[in-house]
């Protein structure tokens, strides 16, 4: 498709902003302006709206495909969230007005919205308290980690090591490195768990946090995480649980009862808000009780006449890590969707979800790899190694299953698994939905071995071939430019 | 309501293949001891009372107002197609464009995103957009950081306090040294800039228009922080671009801000939009998802996430950024509003903020109680000197229906008189004038 810088033609508009209705003021000196305008794409309404709806038919989204991609949650958005966030009343509030006096009572929707979802939080989690100011997971994580270091910074405890597995998503690490401690790897043991006796080794007083995922990135629940919580908090450091598998959790196991310190969540994965192309998500974070005194402000408290206030007086707080109080109208769809589904609701969404993942990696283990033959949570990890002994790896799987309308799996990671295929249904998907996937991956498996040249022409079906990755990363070609 | 499709046939028949005799079984590996002590949720509510109960939250907000608060987060308008396309849902309900084939739509729409970005700010290269404009000031900080190998920073102190205490938060357990410059009538004292400028000088940061709403230009400063061989960065507010001398005319080396006036709503704080925009050789510090042009294997065109080995999933601990998810959805509202507008539009849109706060301006100068600042020029914000103490002004206006601006004394000590207020293009004269009117009241 055309870009919409080659369609503009000079003299149309799709905007006026009329007259401006006030007399003339003198120009702002020529020294501050800009000598040459920006050269952007005149068109009309139309033009612009029929560009970008032709550019949404070239996605697959969860609306219009399966979409099993795996610690993505790519369950489906209700769409009453939509709605419920396009209130007037929650869209137009302009940020400042409950800092300036007498503007905190006409805030009291939006402040009471975050404080019941902090409080659904805490219970869902067993945490003392959340700050749903961090803008997306990765951000929580940083967060996170930086409320570890003022927990030892204000003990007089100077610790310089994050402990990851091999296993964790990359933000971990480079959260941590962020946040300015050196990073621990742990590998895997054979077992598909964390290696205890390397943990163990690499255990010391100099150790901060220790993140993790539960379920972890194969899907797996780890049995003795109580005995990791335990050693870690033994010596001296803190749990950090990342959430991006929460979903399997939901009523079932709560982070705070097994003994984590810190949580993030991702609104976006588990409470079912849009992922929006890569975002925006939300990613609040809980602590412990020992941690909450850390929490960044402002924080929204209720008054005892009922009222909500934002309350700044915490003097060990790390600071500001977002301009307001997170990204609000994600905050919102999440609420909404905690009080549609409820306790019940919940619950059964990380049941079936479990189930769904379970189907699949039971009906497809037969056909392809397991590396860690074992019950998984909401999601299951398989390798194609066996396929690639005729050429065809997980690239090429999942461009086929583009071809046949699927969305394809987390491919390569966890990085501890060669050509790893990481499915994660979802629990808002059919039987119907996810037999017709397993059909296509067992055809997948078969063509592999009797005509694997056709699984790497694809895809064919798409507006584009197979895209040259490597040409653009060596001469990046990054935004249009215009012809001088 | 949980939205799961299951019917009780279905799930018995996904328990026998699967070889299990019940769901509680599927959670075997989560031992007793570790399960759930309480989950004390309310029970699960129709779709028509959940909307009911948070519509009435909605009207609990007082959205009546007519606003002339800024503070860096603005009231502007937002055309309805803007939001008729980011209501696709084949965009919102798709995530990061990970696999190219089958996300050509998002990949386009943000390499589109990314020109319209390098158009307003005058700078070579953009990302595909971070949080927010704090976090993005964050991460061009630690790209000067990185780039130069140096941890000194000079802060002008016309840079949103919002910004500046998020930038010493997320610094507080790294070792960088902050110097804050002064802001002398309106402007950044270049005085104290060169006074503190050395070799040790990773960066110089500025907000364009600064907090109090004074423009500059800062090419003369620009210039001396090249000569230590330190990077300049720009904060700016996008709309102010369509008139304003871009961060690439004056020579800095990244920009960054705040997205949001770009057609994203107010809604109390977020999600916005952190852009950021560089020097083509600073490409490889950017944090954050890049899209790249390129050809499918027939030779056609096509876009795809490129200069990957910079980010977390494949550097973890030694990449530029934590960064995974974006703000995509605000950058697609950004690129559908700016190309609604084009190249006229967006002018007239400046334009039309200046001249309204202008005009703004000369009514207040005929109420004597109070002073206009007009040592520097404005763009669409303006300081001004009050009688009494503005936060109480500000709440007698809320009264009479009007957000009149923000307090400087929340910010700035000794500042406690001094009253910030924008004026968008969605003033009408009426309302500046009723506004003025009533502000002649409460005084």
């Amino acid at each position: 498709m055309k870009l919409i810088f080659e369609k503009h033609k000079d003299g149309r508009r799709g905007f006026s902003y009329g007259s401006n209705c006030v007399l003339e003021a003198k120009p702002l000196p020529r020294k501050y302006c800009r000598a040459k305008a920006a050269i952007l794409p005149s068109l009309s309404e139309l033009d612009v709206v029929r560009h970008y709806t032709n550019l949404s038919r070239l996605n697959f989204s969860v609306d219009t495909n399966f979409y099993p991609l795996g610690s993505c949650t790519m369950k489906y958005n209700p769409k009453f969230t939509e709605k419920v966030a396009s209130f007037e009343g929650f869209l137009q509030l302009h940020p400042l007005l409950p800092q300036l006096s007498g503007g905190g009572k006409l805030a009291q929707g939006s402040l009471e919205v975050l404080y019941e979802t902090e409080k659904l939080l805490c219970e869902i989690t067993a945490m003392s308290a959340f700050t749903m100011q961090p803008l997306a997971g990765a951000h929580g994580e940083l967060t996170g980690v930086m409320l570890i270091a003022a927990y030892h910074k204000d003990k007089g405890s100077r610790r310089k090591y994050v402990i990851v597995p091999d296993s964790s998503h990359g933000t971990n690490p480079a959260s941590a490195a962020i946040a300015g401690y050196q990073v621990k790897v742990i590998p895997t043991g054979p077992d598909g768990y964390m290696d205890l006796a390397e943990f163990k080794k690499e255990l010391s007083d100099e150790v901060a946090a220790v993140m993790l995922t539960c379920p972890d990135t194969l899907g797996i629940f780890n049995p003795r995480i109580k005995e990791i919580t335990d050693l870690a908090h033994k010596a001296g450091a803190l749990m950090y649980y990342d959430g991006a598998n929460l979903n399997a959790m939901l009523g079932k196991c709560r982070p705070g009862d097994i003994g984590f310190d810190v949580v993030h969540l991702n609104l976006h994965k588990t409470f079912a808000t849009p992922h929006g192309g890569g975002g925006p998500g939300a990613g609040p974070v809980g602590v412990s009780e020992k941690l909450a005194e850390f929490l960044p402000i402002s924080r929204v408290v209720k008054r005892s006449d009922g009222s909500y206030a934002l309350d700044y007086n915490y003097h060990k707080s790390i600071g500001y890590i977002a301009p307001f109080y997170g990204n609000f109208g994600v905050i919102l769809k999440a609420y909404a969707y905690m009080l549609i589904l409820g306790k019940e609701g919940l619950t059964k969404a990380a049941e079936i979800a479990v189930l769904n993942a379970n189907y699949c990696q039971a009906k497809l283990k037969d056909w392809y790899d397991l590396p860690f033959s074992k019950n998984c949570m909401h999601e299951c990890v398989f390798s194609a190694a066996r396929q690639v002994k005729y050429g065809v790896h997980a690239i090429d799987i999942a461009k086929y299953l583009i071809d046949k309308g699927f969305h394809p799996p987390t491919i390569y990671f966890p990085l501890i698994v060669s050509e790893a295929l990481m499915i994660e249904p979802t629990e808002t998907e059919s039987k119907e939905t996810i037999d017709a996937f397993i059909d296509t991956m067992i055809e997948i498996a078969r063509l592999a071995k009797e005509n694997p040249s056709l699984i790497k022409q694809a895809p064919l079906n798409m507006p584009v071939k197979r895209l040259d990755e490597v040409r653009a990363a060596r001469d990046p070609d990054l935004s249009w430019k215009p012809k001088i | 309501m949980s939205f799961v499709p299951h019917t009780q046939e279905d799930i018995k028949q996904m328990l026998e293949a699967i070889g299990v005799s019940s769901i509680d079984e599927l959670f075997r590996d989560i031992p007793l001891g570790l399960r759930a002590k309480s989950f004390n949720i309310p029970a699960g509510r129709p779709e028509f009372e959940v909307t009911q109960i948070l519509h009435k939250l909605s009207l609990k907000n007082g959205i009546g107002l007519i606003n002339f608060v800024g503070a860096g987060f603005y009231d502007h308008f937002i055309p309805a197609a803007v939001d008729a396309i980011a209501g696709r849902s084949e965009f919102y309900t798709a995530y990061t464009p990970y696999q190219p084939e089958c996300s050509q739509g998002w990949l386009q729409a943000i390499y589109e995103y990314q020109t319209i970005i390098c158009q307003l700010t005058g700078l070579d290269v953009s990302n595909a957009s971070l949080y927010d404009g704090g976090t993005a000031l964050f991460e061009a900080m630690m790209m000067a950081i990185r780039e130069t190998g140096r941890n000194k920073i000079i802060l002008d102190s016309g840079i949103n306090l919002i910004y500046r205490t998020m930038l010493y938060t997320y610094t507080s357990n790294l070792s960088i040294e902050f110097v804050e410059i002064p802001v002398v009538h309106g402007q950044s004292s270049r005085k104290d800039l060169f006074k503190h400028l050395d070799n040790k000088t990773a960066a110089v940061i500025f907000q364009n228009p600064n907090f109090f709403g004074a423009v500059d230009d800062y090419s003369d400063a620009v210039n001396e922080v090249h000569k230590f061989g330190a990077l300049a960065i720009a904060s700016v507010y996008p709309v102010s671009l369509g008139l304003l001398k871009t961060p690439g005319e004056m020579g800095f080396d990244i920009a960054t801000g705040e997205g949001q006036s770009l057609g994203i709503p107010l809604s109390f704080g977020g999600p916005y939009l952190g852009f950021m925009s560089a020097k083509n050789e600073l490409v490889r510090q950017m944090p954050g998802r890049i899209v790249g042009l390129t050809v499918d294997s027939q030779g056609s065109r096509g876009f795809v996430l490129t200069l990957q080995t910079r980010e977390q999933h494949i550097r973890r601990q030694r990449a530029t950024s934590n960064i995974c998810s974006n703000e995509a959805l605000c950058a697609l509202r950004a690129v559908v509003f700016v190309s609604l507008l084009g190249r006229d539009g967006l002018v007239e849109l400046a334009e039309h903020n200046y001249q309204k706060a202008e005009f703004a301006k000369e009514q207040l100068l005929r109420l004597k109680s109070v002073e206009v600042k007009r040592s520097s020029a404005t763009f669409n914000e303006f300081t001004v000197f009050l009688p009494c103490n503005a936060d109480k002004v500000v709440e007698r206006m809320i009264e009479k229906g009007f957000a009149c601006g923000f307090p400087l004394g929340r910010f700035y000590k000794g500042m406690d008189n001094y009253l910030l207020v924008a004026v968008t293009e969605k003033r009408t004269k009426e309302e500046i004038i009723a506004f003025i009117d009533n502000l002649k009241k409460v005084l």
